[in-house]
């Protein structure tokens, strides 16, 4: 079970690496990867500078090459295709169908991994993207729960990468238009969720309201804090009744069901949060290296030790952490 | 080309009638289909694309009300689970594919996997093609049609209707509470405090999904079991005269689909019923319009136009 992490920029993938990452995975600058706010991502000198830090180190590094290029932009991703090939990483990840059959005619070697946001639930969806375009392994999308996890795992014709550690979509990834609804702009057709150009914070006399393109996400009082307005994550009136009407503010966490992850052999525990600090895929890479060697050495006798579920919980959106779709009840 | 499937009449654009996305009673159902049969409807999409756990109709009850609307000159799609998640959904994906009559409308990509190169099939609104490149790669393995994702815009639309050959039909979805998102929670069963595995069926309690509201009481979204969906209904029968769209799509919901039909029917006849249309529909709409998607705006947004 190896372990793969974010970057979101040279001192992030630094880190990564000197903590114990097996793999970090990285985004070019612009909106061919679905994190792309201002300031985040890799110029190719810091990607040469951060592939040649990750291969002393005996780290792979994948690009992530994830969004939905428009019939206009397609040759932009070809590009990034390109360049990611030219430069020589250990993988790509894709979603789109268009540029993965791009990569798997143009560069035959390349090594393709799915990514999340192909939206694949299952082992005949995935079998889809073996059959045709080769991949060997693919990120699923945090909506199963551990048992559907293990039936899939059972089945896929390829090594299955899962969510271990970071922000919770709660909506199966790559087919999720909220954002784009309200402000124009999603993480297919952008890149981003929710993008800052469209976030206001403003103090007013009922508190701080968080807005996204004018609407109201949330309103907090005074010594609350507030979440940043995604739409799944915000207060709203159903039924008579104000609240978290989607979800929590809240992060995903593992860690407690790191044995059976282990067991029903999934091939990579994958940490969100390109767009965190340094500080961040520091303490988390740390966290998740003890805890899966920990875990490896004795699965039978692993419990997640209190101070990780502490400093990880710190780290977390609303500083509570879940198991997500992985725990029946959530659902 | 299966044996049901009446030769499809290119010349001419056509109304179809999308899947129930609500989850209500067989007899509702029935009727409901019923009135689809007596109508103007062109093509009718059957079968449970939300949540596997509605079971007013088992795939045998779907394939009755299909012969029914075949018989009444209707072309006859059966829709597929939009998000795929058990063992028992994938069974029933490929009973559904392999129905021998009927083409199927793959909404997810195990859909597809299942479809591709054995049959032709239909793309469905909630598979992620965003540039003509994946589309035609799809063509290759059997895609006959085209539901554009709803946050697509029209000027994409002009792009691929170019691009494409032009046996490719391309439908929207031009009347409906858009379709926004999936997961694996159920917000219904959530905000009736009850867990998912035990949610004593509760969307059945609401026709229409569940309204969600911002705390300045703005009309933002609904909540239909796993599904959320705008509140705003999304009409595009301004553009009926759209020379890229082949077909119009009406979602269905619990009162005045029937009317809603008949009207988009007439506009496709005589263009001059526009104007009084828009209103007319307006007044069917649960919350009130949107088409920002349509003009590459934020999706929520009414009132945008080409000026």
């Amino acid at each position: 079970m190896k372990l793969v992490c974010p970057a979101g920029n040279l001192p992030s993938l630094k880190a990564a690496v000197d903590n114990g990452a097996d793999a970090v995975y990285i985004g070019f600058r612009d909106s061919t990867n679905a994190r792309h706010f201002a300031g985040l991502n890799f110029s190719n000198t810091q990607i040469e500078k951060g592939l040649q830090y990750a291969r002393d180190h005996q780290v792979k590094v994948f690009v992530a090459i994830n969004t939905y290029p428009l019939p206009s932009d397609f040759t932009h991703w070809q590009k990034a295709v390109d360049r990611a090939a030219e430069l020589g990483v250990d993988a790509l990840i894709l979603a789109d169908i268009g540029v993965m059959d791009y990569a798997c005619e143009r560069w035959p070697e390349l090594n393709l991994h799915l990514s999340v946001q192909s939206s694949s639930t299952s082992h005949e969806a995935i079998r889809f993207f073996a059959e045709q375009f080769g991949i060997r392994r693919a990120v699923i999308p945090r909506v199963l729960s551990i048992k559907q996890v293990a039936t899939l795992i059972e089945h896929s014709p390829v090594p299955i990468e899962v969510f271990g550690f970071g922000s919770l979509c709660v909506m199966v990834e790559g087919r999720c238009f909220l954002s784009s609804y309200v402000t124009g702009q999603g993480p297919n057709n952008f890149g981003a969720c929710s993008p800052a150009a469209f976030v206001r914070w403003q103090e007013t006399d009922r508190g701080l309201e968080t807005r996204l393109n004018e609407v109201l996400i949330d309103q907090v009082g005074k010594g609350e804090n507030a979440g940043y307005p995604t739409v799944c994550k915000g207060r709203f009136e159903v039924m008579g009744k104000t609240g978290y009407a989607i979800e929590a503010p809240t992060s995903l966490n593992t860690l407690p069901i790191l044995p059976e992850l282990l067991r029903i052999g999934a091939a990579a525990i994958k940490i969100e949060g390109r767009q965190r600090s340094p500080a961040y895929v520091k303490q988390v890479t740390r966290i998740m290296r003890e805890a899966i060697d920990a875990c490896k050495a004795d699965p039978d006798n692993f419990t997640p030790k209190q101070e990780w579920m502490t400093q990880l919980a710190a780290l977390s959106e609303g500083t509570q952490t879940t198991l997500g779709a992985y725990e029946r009840t959530w659902q | 080309m299966t044996p049901d499937t009446p030769p499809i009449d290119k010349t001419r654009k056509r109304l179809s009638l999308g899947p129930v996305l609500y989850y209500w009673p067989e007899d509702q159902l029935r009727r409901f289909y019923n009135m689809a049969a007596e109508s103007v409807i062109d093509i009718v999409y059957l079968g449970e694309t939300v949540c596997s756990k509605r079971r007013s109709l088992n795939t045998k009850g779907w394939l009755e009300i299909a012969d029914m609307l075949t018989r009444a000159g209707k072309e006859v799609v059966l829709s597929s689970l939009s998000l795929i998640e058990a063992a028992s959904e994938l069974a029933t994906l490929k009973r559904i594919c392999a129905n021998g009559r009927f083409r199927v409308e793959a909404n997810d990509m195990a859909a597809v996997q299942v479809l591709a190169g054995k049959s032709e099939f239909i793309a469905g609104t909630t598979l992620s093609i965003y540039n003509t490149h994946t589309l035609e790669k799809l063509a290759h393995l059997g895609v006959v049609r085209w539901v554009m994702p709803v946050e697509q815009s029209r000027d994409v639309l002009r792009i691929f209707r170019q691009k494409m050959e032009s046996s490719m039909e391309i439908e929207v979805f031009a009347w409906g509470r858009l379709p926004l998102a999936f997961s694996a929670r159920c917000y219904t069963a959530r905000n009736h405090n009850l867990p998912k595995d035990n949610c004593q069926f509760r969307c059945l309690d609401d026709p229409d999904g569940i309204l969600l509201r911002t705390r300045e009481d703005d009309s933002f979204l609904v909540l239909n079991g796993t599904q959320t969906q705008s509140a705003l209904t999304h009409n595009l029968v301004n553009e009926i005269n759209d020379p890229n769209i082949d077909i119009f799509r009406i979602s269905p919901q619990s009162q005045h689909t029937g009317e809603i039909i008949k009207i988009f029917h007439d506009c496709l006849i005589d263009q001059q019923n526009i104007d009084q249309a828009v209103a007319a529909l307006e007044s069917f709409m649960p919350t009130g319009p949107c088409n920002g998607y349509w003009y590459g705006e934020a999706g929520m947004l009414a009132g945008c136009s080409t000026s």
